[in-house]
């Protein structure tokens, strides 16, 4: 690929840039969202903590209604009534969002945080040039950015996607799926984000279009140091590019830990029968593990650890007591308690 | 059932054809001098299904892998080309003799909650087809079928989910009333269209068991329609993969996934995502997308996108589906890989 210069390290430089690769960028702690309905409220993220690093793609994932996608809202401070975030810290870039007002909130999302969803026309404005989209989101958070010097910035970031810059031009609907979702990507880096959390981001993708898509994340990362929460039901696409894997099975988090280790070692029964039943062109084994029942209602959680009345290795301290998340190795935790005991200590 | 039954194919498609006439303003259809512009979202398509086999259709959106399904089931009339159904062309039928050739073959679409009529109680939604395809059966005796089907998909006990609503059921479990829906007659096809794709992998794995083990208890042929080709190798004895209306390779699944002949075959396997963090792509991406069906490249269709495409060849003349390596049943559409230019030395003509 012809090599174009950086459009984002022509920016000044985010406040952020101070931290070093690896270094703590989003540190979550005891996260509660709960969403009143008629039937209770229902408890959709349950006290997660975790600690989003400097330049690293972390995978999230989970079923339907495991609370991943509330979990990217709430770190955007983005969920709406009849949700809300009922306990927890957000320390972004050592800034605690909970304190942060709504205008602060704004200037976060898209000037650091960047969002790309699953389906980008609803996201953009069908009516709105390509051009548009980009120049006002730049002129908007920087005011003093020229309209020449915005078209300029938006047409070397369009090329560094991949997309034709004669393009600019033209509107969301004349663009393929795959294109749309880099033009999110454009959105969220013209403002120098350096944390982009992709919901979903290829699920409407056919599979060469994602594996080009995540490709791109990749190469994304690299060249900017970007910070990336992949958040996808996709467990293909989290091994294809995740540094580490976090599990969610309703509402909690269940495991953790680099992708090598909770693909190879892990630890949880869930993300066992989760792993295990995804299929897998690459192996030559026909039998798909087969878990048994479904995830429970949020309204009522069973109790002691949610995952008991369907986990193969249930005990009866899992049926009353609730496990706490503990390390198990040097870099991966779980919340189980098979790992209770000869647990790992540093 | 004679011999000849057995040896005729249950599926037996010839030069399946569908083009779709594109909607043109009224200005643009007086400058075009009433030329037609087509999309050709199904050209010249051969395939057969012997009775008991599972062949799987896959394909990016837009390869006319659905279009393929629906020309089957005879629910869109081919451009050209013909359907036979247990060696019945399906374009001589009327319309009494097609109603009675439906009860033989059923569908089950993706999303199962757009399939179920949400008014209807799961009961009435099973037992409607058996109404029109077996009207004499008495009240109690369709009574005890439906019970009999919804045991057979896992809905158990079946009394109980007789009278629920379809909102009041799982996804997974609404798909398995769509699969008993579509035994209730006993057919002996069924064209499963991306029957999976909306479910969670750990209801997937459950689903695709069942289809498969309601294949041997109900004797079924399936024509399964996909765009993932990782939950194939599970349920498929043999695999066509479809690209911008045509099908570039077929043959028996473990044929074509360990000995891809076709470049676009390769390219759509080696993006399948593996979920193995230390698993690498063997084979590099193809530029771009899907091209527009509505004018589809000249010579073989993947040839802007190909890595190996020979200007001059490629760009020319169109490949036909010729046997590859010797196996039986293998076919591929690629002029380099197999036929007149297999002298060609695809690495040292590989174009970049």
């Amino acid at each position: 690929m012809a090599s174009i210069e950086n459009p984002v390290a022509e920016l000044p430089p985010p406040s952020a840039s101070d931290l070093a690769h690896g270094e703590v960028l989003y540190s979550i702690r005891d996260l509660t969202v709960d969403y009143a309905t008629r039937a209770g409220t229902v408890g959709a993220v349950d006290r997660v903590s975790l600690d989003i690093r400097k330049g690293e793609i972390i995978g999230l994932v989970g079923e339907s209604g495991c609370g991943k996608s509330t979990l990217g809202k709430a770190l955007m401070r983005m969920i709406t009534p009849p949700g809300h975030i009922s306990g927890g810290e957000l320390l972004f870039a050592g800034e605690d969002l909970m304190l942060a007002s709504d205008r602060r909130m704004r200037q976060l999302r898209g000037a650091r945080i960047g969002m790309v969803f699953q389906d980008p026309m609803t996201s953009l404005n069908p009516l709105a040039r390509i051009i548009d989209h980009l120049t006002e989101t730049i002129q908007t958070h920087e005011s003093t950015v020229s309209d020449a010097a915005a078209r300029d910035r938006a047409e070397q970031l369009v090329a560094r996607l991949g997309i034709r810059i004669e393009r600019i031009d033209d509107y969301p609907h004349q663009f393929s799926g795959g294109m749309r979702q880099r033009i999110m990507i454009a959105l969220a880096l013209a403002l120098r984000a350096d944390f982009v959390i992709a919901d979903e981001p290829t699920t409407a993708l056919d599979v060469i279009v994602e594996a080009q898509f995540l490709d791109l994340l990749l190469e994304l990362r690299d060249e900017f140091d970007l910070t990336i929460l992949l958040i996808t039901h996709n467990i293909g696409a989290v091994a294809e590019i995740s540094d580490r894997v976090a599990v969610m099975y309703a509402g909690k988090l269940v495991e953790l830990g680099p992708a090598n280790a909770v693909f190879g070692e892990t630890k949880h029964p869930y993300s066992q029968g989760l792993l295990q039943s995804v299929p897998n062109i690459d192996v030559d084994d026909v039998d798909l593990y087969q878990m048994a029942g479904s995830p429970p209602s949020l309204v009522h959680p069973p109790p002691g650890c949610r995952f008991h009345p369907r986990c193969p290795a249930a005990m009866d301290i899992c049926r009353t007591e609730e496990p706490a998340f503990l390390k198990v190795a040097p870099e991966q935790a779980t919340a189980c308690w098979l790992y209770s005991k000869g647990r790992y200590d540093e | 059932m004679s011999e000849q039954e057995r040896n005729t194919p249950l599926v037996e498609v010839g030069g399946l054809t569908k083009w779709f006439p594109v909607q043109k303003g009224f200005i643009a259809s007086l400058l075009s001098h009433g030329q037609i512009d087509n999309v050709r979202a199904v050209d010249d398509v051969n395939f057969t299904i012997q009775r008991g086999e599972v062949l799987g259709l896959a394909g990016e959106s837009g390869s006319g892998k659905s279009t393929v399904g629906r020309l089957v089931l005879g629910l869109l009339e081919p451009t050209k080309g013909s359907v036979k159904i247990d060696g019945i062309d399906l374009n001589g039928l009327g319309r009494e003799e097609l109603r009675r050739m439906r009860k033989r073959m059923q569908v089950i679409f993706q999303d199962p909650l757009a399939s179920l009529n949400p008014r209807m109680t799961i009961g009435e939604a099973i037992s409607h087809p058996a109404q029109i395809h077996l009207p004499d059966l008495s009240s109690s005796e369709r009574m005890d079928l439906v019970l009999e089907t919804l045991e057979a998909v896992g809905m158990s006990p079946a009394r109980f989910f007789y009278d629920k609503y379809p909102h009041q059921i799982s996804g997974g479990q609404r798909q398995r009333i769509v699969i008993a829906r579509a035994l209730i007659t006993r057919p002996e096809l069924i064209v499963a269209d991306e029957p999976i794709a909306m479910a969670d992998v750990s209801v997937q794995s459950l689903l695709l068991e069942l289809m498969v083990s309601l294949k041997e208890k109900f004797d079924l042929t399936y024509l399964f329609i996909t765009h993932d080709l990782a939950t194939t190798k599970y349920i498929c004895d043999r695999i066509a993969i479809m690209y911008l209306g045509e099908i570039v390779e077929i043959g028996p699944l473990n044929e074509v996934f360990k000995n891809p002949q076709h470049p676009y075959t390769r390219a759509l396997l080696a993006a399948v995502p593996v979920p193995d963090p230390r698993h690498r792509r063997k084979e590099p991406l193809p530029r771009g997308e899907i091209p527009n069906p509505i004018n589809p490249p000249s010579g073989c269709r993947f040839h802007p996108r190909c890595p190996i495409a020979v200007e001059g060849i490629c760009d020319v003349d169109q490949p036909r589906l010729k046997s590859a390596e010797d196996v039986e049943g293998h076919l591929a559409s690629c002029h380099l890989r197999t036929g007149a230019h297999k002298d060609l030395d695809p690495t040292r003509t590989g174009q970049h």
